[in-house]
């Protein structure tokens, strides 16, 4: 597909794919995938299982640099600077692409600590400077108002939607550019569901986010752009109204209307 | 269009697709009935329309329900949920043919005391067969998902704009002959009205076919309608 037909001129583009591919070994995971993640914009990753979304998602900041036998190809820029270079510091890449992933992951720790960590992993901050921080972050991620007393006790405690926003918090606090979210919301209730979608909307003001999600009602609801993708290609890039009110492809149409196989 | 996967979510789209039909047929039933009412002084005929017209309002009614019943149970998206607010603005539109159907059969009891000059009916004929023929073609536009057949009945309109200008050329002077016509003609003048409306509320149905076919708005603009009096515009 033309991909430089979709891309708004006047939008800028904070990471861009260019000619991707993914392999798990043998197979053939992502191909040939080229598309822009517009900045303080929340672009929304579809398809069925398998299709390549979340592979995609975790080439972004190179989450399948842990696994031996799985290699990318092509470039992923991000500010124009390929991440996919060997030279990148990879702890500093993830320092500036955040990742939220579907079950809430808070580590064993107090929900001060939860945040503090990551920060202390980056930078030298005093005391009163960090307690600013991790307040800031929990404001970020609307759960200050739940745990600022108790910032002391273990974050495995909370709620599964507290927990969930406890990692977009822990996310928000290095100060990211970018944010991915996995299905973060396919474990939670729907109120915390919802607070987790209103969240979405603040942090775009500041972060540009990426979210695969299943729940396609979701995507409509928090996605200015959605990628609907199929057996590992990118089968159609668009503004989300335009996607889910008069999709180009037949594939797209077919799978969003629940006509699938 | 393949099949959904929940096969329910099929019948219900089906069900709406079988009533706006149900209301089409209705609809083009009382159109021309009030029409045969009015040019035979048939009270009978006349009141038979009056009472269709309240099937005509309950399975309005019964599709919007259902449209919106399908919206919360299934959430359709992209060419579904087309369909189901086209379903909800065409028997908008159909409920409102049938009232201006209505209307025309009401006169009848009006105009049997007053016939005269029935001449003068023969121009509002024309204006019924052609918005009738324009009603037929975009139900069958809807049936058959023919968003080209729906354009045409769109642009077709300014016929009928073209038509009830000239038959209120025709009443006017009529009633210039004769001031004792003035008051025949002057229902006969809300009766081309009447038809007129009812071409113009074929010609919505007609943008939200090709809407439901395509994704596309037609132009805000719609076919030329001309105002009482006038010039016809030149081409």
């Amino acid at each position: 597909m033309n991909v430089a037909s979709i891309v708004k001129a006047e939008l800028p583009t904070k990471i861009s794919v260019q000619d991707l591919d993914f392999f798990y070994g043998e197979n053939h995971a992502l191909k040939n995938i080229s598309m822009p993640l517009h900045t303080n914009r929340v672009t929304a990753f579809i398809g069925p299982s398998g299709c390549g979304k979340s592979t995609l998602l975790r080439v972004l900041n190179r989450m399948y640099d842990l696994y031996p036998r799985q290699r990318a190809e092509g470039e992923v820029l991000l500010d124009g600077e390929n991440i996919l270079d060997p030279r990148v510091d990879v702890n500093l890449l993830r320092s500036r692409i955040g990742m939220v992933f579907q079950k809430p992951t808070p580590f064993p720790m107090t929900i001060y600590e939860n945040i503090a960590f990551g920060v202390r992993l980056y930078e030298k901050l005093s005391n009163s400077e960090l307690d600013g921080r991790v307040e800031q972050a929990l404001r970020g991620a609307a759960l200050w108002n739940e745990v600022k007393d108790q910032l002391q006790s273990s974050g495995l405690g909370l709620s599964g939607g507290q927990q969930q926003r406890l990692c977009i918090a822990r996310s928000v606090a290095v100060q990211p550019d970018v944010i991915l979210f996995d299905e973060p919301c396919s474990a939670l209730d729907p109120i915390s569901t919802a607070k987790i979608e209103e969240l979405m909307d603040e942090l775009a003001t500041q972060y540009t986010i990426a979210i695969v999600t299943h729940n396609m009602q979701q995507a409509v609801r928090v996605s200015d752009f959605t990628a609907f993708m199929y057996l590992g290609e990118l089968v159609e890039f668009a503004e989300t109204d335009a996607v889910f009110t008069t999709p180009k492809e037949k594939r797209t149409q077919d799978y969003i209307t629940g006509r699938f196989g | 269009m393949s099949e959904h996967t929940v096969k329910g979510y099929d019948r219900d789209l089906e069900a709406l697709d079988r009533q706006i039909s149900e209301m089409g047929g209705l609809a083009e039933k009382m159109l021309s009935d009030a029409m045969d009412a009015l040019s035979t002084f048939d009270l009978t005929l006349a009141q038979q329309v009056v009472t269709t017209d309240h099937r005509l309002d309950v399975l309005q009614r019964e599709i919007e329900e259902a449209a919106i019943l399908t919206i919360a149970r299934r959430q359709p998206l992209a060419v579904d949920l087309r369909e189901c607010i086209g379903a909800i603005r065409i028997s908008g539109d159909l409920e409102r043919v049938g009232d201006l159907a209505k209307n025309i059969a009401r006169r009848t009891t009006k105009l049997v005391d007053e016939a005269r000059t029935l001449r003068a009916i023969i121009g509002l004929k024309s204006m019924h067969d052609l918005a009738a023929m324009q009603l037929k073609e975009v139900l069958d536009a809807y049936a058959q998902r023919d968003a080209d057949r729906a354009r045409a009945v769109w642009l077709n309109d300014a016929d009928l704009d073209a038509l009830e200008d000239s038959v209120f050329r025709d009443l006017l002077t009529f009633m210039m002959e004769d001031p004792r016509n003035i008051s025949f003609c002057t229902h006969l003048l809300f009766c081309s009205k009447n038809l007129e409306r009812i071409g113009d509320h074929t010609t919505n149905i007609a943008e939200t076919i090709v809407y439901l076919v395509t994704g596309e708005s037609m132009p805000t603009e719609r076919p030329k309608t001309r105002c009482f009096g006038q010039a016809p515009e030149k081409s």
